[in-house]
Formats: C-alpha cells, sequence, structure tokens
C-alpha cells in the first residue's frame, strides 16, 4: 500500500508572539496566490508556531523562507469524519490500540464533511491502521 | 591609619608598594611582567614609582584560573571567594589569615566610621557563600562587636519580623532588596522602628534612591564600595558627610587614568579606577583595571580624613550589575555557543520590575534546528534558561525570536539595552 499518498505535507512556521507576524504570514501566501485551506496555532511562552495546510506547499515554503521565517515541513494525515456520534472516540481508539501517538489535532470543514487534520509519531503506521479499520484518509492530491 | 595624610602617607605607600611588587614577584605572571617591565622592588621609592608598572586586567586573573595568581603555598590560602568573569571561567580571590584580618579591620573601619558600635545589631542580607558581601560584612560586623544577624537573602517577611522581634538597628543589602523590603514592610504594617542605619552596595544606586530609601526605611543610607579583587566591600564607604567615599589610601594606592590612553589623571577628572592593593598577602595585583568609572574629589572633606572619590555609577566595559551580581554579555555569548539550536545573535534587556532587576535575553533560533515542533522550542528555551542560571547564578527570561531578527553591527555589538535608567 503507498501510505506516501495519504501522507499531507503541513507547513509549520515559527512565529513569535508579536502583531503581524500571522497577519504577514497570511498576507505573503495571499500575494503568492495560494490558499491556505487550515490553519492553527500552538502558543508557547513568548512564541508559537502557526501550522497551516495550503494547495501549494514547497510554493508556501519557498515564499515564506525567503522572508527570514523559519519554516519546516511536518507530515500530517487528514481524516474524513463520519458524521454520527462517537467518530472522533472511534478514531483516538484506533490510534490508541496501535499504540499511536497524537501530538496534536485540529480540524478543518472539508467540502463534503468535517475533516481531522493528525499529527501523530507514527504516520506510516496510523495509516494502515485506520484504512485498515474502514477509515477514510484525503489523500494528498486532494488539498492540491 | 584612617587620618594619615601627606608625606607621613605616602612614605607608608611607598613602603608598603615597594613589599606588594616584591610579593607579586613570586607570581609567575607577574615576574614575567616586572622582567619585561624591568623594574625591581628596589626602585620603588616613591609612590609615584607605581606609574613604571604595567596594568593588571581581568582577563590577565582569568588566564590564571584557578590559582595562577596566589603568591603563598596553598597551605596559607585560608578561604576563596569567586567572582564572575569575562568568559565561562570566574576569577578566583584566595585570602590568608592575614588577609582576612585586614578585611574585617577595614570593615569595622567603616562601620565605626558611621558611628557604630557593639550595641548595635546587624542584620545581613546579602548573598553569603562565594560573594564577598556577605563573609566580609559578618567577620567586620562581629569584630565591631555588633550582634549579627546572618538572615542572608530571600524570605523578605521573615526578614522583616527579624528585624522587628530582635530590634535590628543596621541593615547590610543591595539597594534593590532594600526597596523590596520597604514595600513588603509597608503591606505587612510595619515602619521597621528601630531601624536606624542602611549600608548598601553591590550596585550602583542614584541619590534619588537614596531619598527614597531613607524616607521609606527611615534609615541614614551609606554607600559601600568593593570588589573581589580587593578583598570584597569595605575598599571604600561614605563617611557621615556622605558627600563621596572615601578610598583607604593606607591599604589601597588608587589611581584615575584615562581607560582608552592610559594617562594618569588629576582629581575632578573622570575616568578609571586603577587599585594597587597594598597590604594582599595571597593575591597581590599591580594596577589593576577595576572598570570601575569615577574620579578623585578636589575639596578636602570635612570630616578630616583622606581624598573621597565620587559615587560610581559607570564602567568602562559593558559589566551589568544584576541583582548584585555581575554578569558580562561574553559570558552570556559563551553560554548560547553551548547550545547548537540558538545562533550567536543576543539582545539582553535589563528592567527593574517591583524595584528587583530583571534580565531578558532575546536569542535568535538557529534556522537548520527548527523541526516545526513546539515543544523541541519549549525544551530550546529552558535549556538556555538552565545554562545561563549555572553560568550566571541568575534567574533570566528567555525568549527565542526569529533567525536574523535581531540588529546586526558593524563594528561593536550594542548586546544590552539598560531601562533600569538612573532612578529607581
Ligand atoms: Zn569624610
Amino acid at each position: 500500500m503507498d501510505v506516501t499518498k495519504y501522507t499531507i505535507k503541513q507547513i509549520s512556521v515559527f512565529s513569535e508572539n508579536k502583531p503581524g507576524r500571522l497577519a504577514a504570514i497570511a498576507g505573503a501566501l495571499e500575494d503568492e496566490g495560494i490558499n491556505i485551506l487550515a490553519f492553527s496555532i500552538a502558543e508557547a511562552n513568548g512564541f508559537g508556531v502557526v501550522r497551516a495546510l495550503v494547495d501549494r506547499p514547497d510554493a508556501a515554503y519557498k515564499k515564506l523562507n525567503a522572508m527570514g521565517f523559519m519554516v519546516s515541513f511536518t507530515d500530517v494525515i487528514a481524516v474524513k469524519m463520519r458524521d454520527v456520534p462517537g467518530g472522533l472516540f472511534e478514531m483516538a481508539r484506533i490510534l490508541s490500540e496501535a499504540e499511536i501517538n497524537i501530538e496534536y489535532s485540529y480540524a478543518y470543514s472539508g467540502r463534503e464533511a468535517a475533516v481531522l487534520i493528525l499529527r501523530v509519531d507514527r504516520v506510516d503506521a496510523a495509516v494502515e491502521k485506520i484504512l485498515a479499520r474502514g477509515g477514510t484518509l484525503l489523500s494528498a492530491d486532494e488539498f492540491s | 591609619m584612617e587620618v594619615l595624610k601627606g608625606d607621613a602617607l605616602h612614605s607608608l605607600q611607598a613602603k608598603r608598594l615597594r613589599w606588594t611588587v616584591e610579593q607579586a614577584g613570586k607570581v609567575p605572571f607577574y615576574r614575567k611582567m616586572l622582567q619585561e617591565a624591568g623594574v625591581r622592588p628596589e626602585d620603588i621609592r616613591t609612590v609615584d614609582d607605581v606609574q613604571k608598572l604595567p596594568f593588571t586586567r581581568k582577563t590577565d586573573l582569568q588566564g590564571g584560573y584557578p590559582f595562577g595568581f596566589f603568591a603563598v603555598p596553598m597551605k596559607e590560602v585560608v578561604r576563596i571567594h569567586t567572582t564572575s568573569g569575562t568568559t565561562g571561567k570566574p576569577t578566583v580571590v584566595g585570602y590568608t589569615r592575614q588577609d582576612l584580618d585586614n578585611w574585617s579591620e577595614l570593615i569595622a573601619r567603616n562601620l565605626t566610621m558611621i558611628g557604630l558600635t557593639d550595641e548595635d545589631v546587624f542584620q545581613n542580607a546579602v548573598n553569603y557563600g562565594l560573594f564577598t558581601g556577605g563573609l566580609g560584612f559578618h567577620y567586620g560586623a562581629e569584630k565591631v562587636g555588633m550582634t549579627v544577624i546572618p538572615s542572608a537573602t530571600g524570605n523578605t517577611r521573615r526578614q522583616i519580623e527579624m528585624i522587628d522581634d530582635f530590634g535590628v538597628t543596621a541593615i547590610h543589602c543591595t539597594p534593590s532588596y532594600a526597596m523590596h523590603i520597604a514595600e513588603v514592610a509597608e503591606k505587612e504594617g510595619t515602619t521597621l522602628p528601630t531601624l536606624a542605619t542602611g549600608i548598601f552596595g553591590a550596585e550602583p544606586w542614584s541619590d534619588n534612591m537614596r531619598r527614597v530609601l531613607e524616607g521609606k526605611l527611615g534609615v541614614t543610607a551609606y554607600d559601600s564600595y568593593g570588589m573581589s579583587e580587593m578583598y570584597g566591600p569595605g575598599a571604600a564607604f561614605e563617611c557621615p558627610e556622605r558627600n563621596g567615599l572615601h578610598i583607604w589610601h593606607d591599604m589601597y594606592l588608587s589611581e584615575i587614568i584615562d581607560p582608552k590612553t592610559g594617562e594618569v589623571l588629576e582629581p575632578g577628572e573622570r575616568g578609571e579606577l586603577v587599585v594597587t592593593p597594598l597590604v594582599k598577602e595571597a593575591m597581590p595585583l599591580l594596577r589593576y583595571r577595576t572598570g570601575d568609572i569615577t574620579m578623585f574629589l578636589e575639596e578636602e572633606c570635612p570630616c578630616g580624613r583622606g581624598m573621597k572619590i565620587a559615587r560610581l555609577h559607570g564602567r568602562s566595559d559593558d559589566m551589568l550589575v544584576i541583582r548584585g551580581i555581575n554578569v558580562f554579555p561574553s559570558q552570556i555569548e559563551h553560554v548560547l555557543r553551548s547550545v547548537p539550536e540558538v545562533g550567536d545573535e543576543f539582545l539582553v534587556y535589563v528592567d527593574r520590575v517591583n524595584h528587583l532587576d530583571e534580565m531578558t535575553i532575546e536569542v535568535e533560533m538557529n534556522r537548520s534546528a527548527f523541526r516545526g515542533e513546539l515543544e523541541d522550542l519549549t525544551r530550546t528555551q529552558n535549556r538556555v534558561v538552565a545554562a545561563l542560571k549555572e553560568a550566571l547564578n541568575l534567574r533570566t527570561r528567555v525568549q527565542l525570536v526569529e533567525p536574523e531578527s535581531l540588529p546586526r553591527y558593524e563594528g561593536k555589538a550594542k548586546r544590552v539595552i539598560d531601562r533600569r535608567g538612573d532612578d529607581i
């Protein structure tokens, strides 16, 4: 099975907690005609990491890097949530049974259903387990 | 001794200077230095002959780490103190029993000068340990016969309780800690009625701050000056006139020089204080450049003691004094080099928050170390804080900033923004 198909490149950008940084990132991507599909911000003591899924991650990386931002790619997976009660719990159980840790997650409203973006410690294993248990993953192509 | 002037003083100084040069000759560094300068102890006949000697710098002392500047065998060294240096290694200072006697005698002289006696109860609210302010004042005050409370720092409420319960009449601490004590005392609803004398040192403080401290604590406040290389505090002290500090000419031969050219300056001209201690056995020093900026005051003091120096506020180098601890930006640089996740560029902000010094260090991240995870960054931040604590013995705030975001300088980098101002 080709797990790389389901491995999605998230861009992670270091940002100081000061006004205007997020706007600068968003503005730069807009200038390049890059669409931000989902994003979240994780904050710590005085700084944060902006995580974003964009339609052209390589272009976004290049642009932000050239502007002086510290950027890195992070592999994530995107799980299509079934619109039934307990969908989230089900997903968490599948991963925990396989001893895969979820480092963080955030939601994204996709075209047809809610999508959960997951950063896990073992991407390949997570893809296999979720598919084997009948889950639906979005492929990287669906984001471009 | 303390009122000695004119020829009597000069002849004592010359005699002691000759002895000091002889003592320094037992240190390999000085033996070489004196040889190169072509100076023998017998060439020292007058005080002015000190100008034949080259200067000693703090970096020289660090080159001798740990005991390279000791002029006596280790078994004669009965105590060691250290002081922070410009790089990772501290400067080590050694004392013979005679040195410790000289030092406590000096502190006792200062305390007696401002009217303290064996009737006084003395709270020594400074760091004990390697910092010279603790043990130095402790033994000096005991020598006077005062009742000494070695309260050290911290637990301010308890400090205040002790002042009230033990009837403390005199306190020694840093001026910033004194401000803190004053504020907490106010909150606790006590006016500290027994307290009458405050001795403040180890960091610069203004006359403005003196007025506030005297008002809040109900004390007469005195400035104290010294550094570990000169035994510790006590080398210079304010007399009851409180208009400049008497530097003790029988123990220290002091000069003021132009820090750029090394030229010796006249009274009234501001420059760097250069000191040759005259009675130090374990660690004699020749023309030690203190880095502190002051001047000799031209006017004679009504108290009849010798020539005074102006209160010390500035440095000829970039040393910072944070909560009484010396910090050189180069020490911070040294620490940052040991953490690969961050770059070498940094900017230090010094603020006074609730009367206590706070140091915030902005550090650039190293681009190649970023893997996109927040936890990595937090770990790096904690690592830098811990490494700085270890090296400086100070808690600092560390701010991670984006690569290449701090200002770059062509010449000497401006690494420090001191926002404490000259007032409180
Ligand atoms: Zn005087």
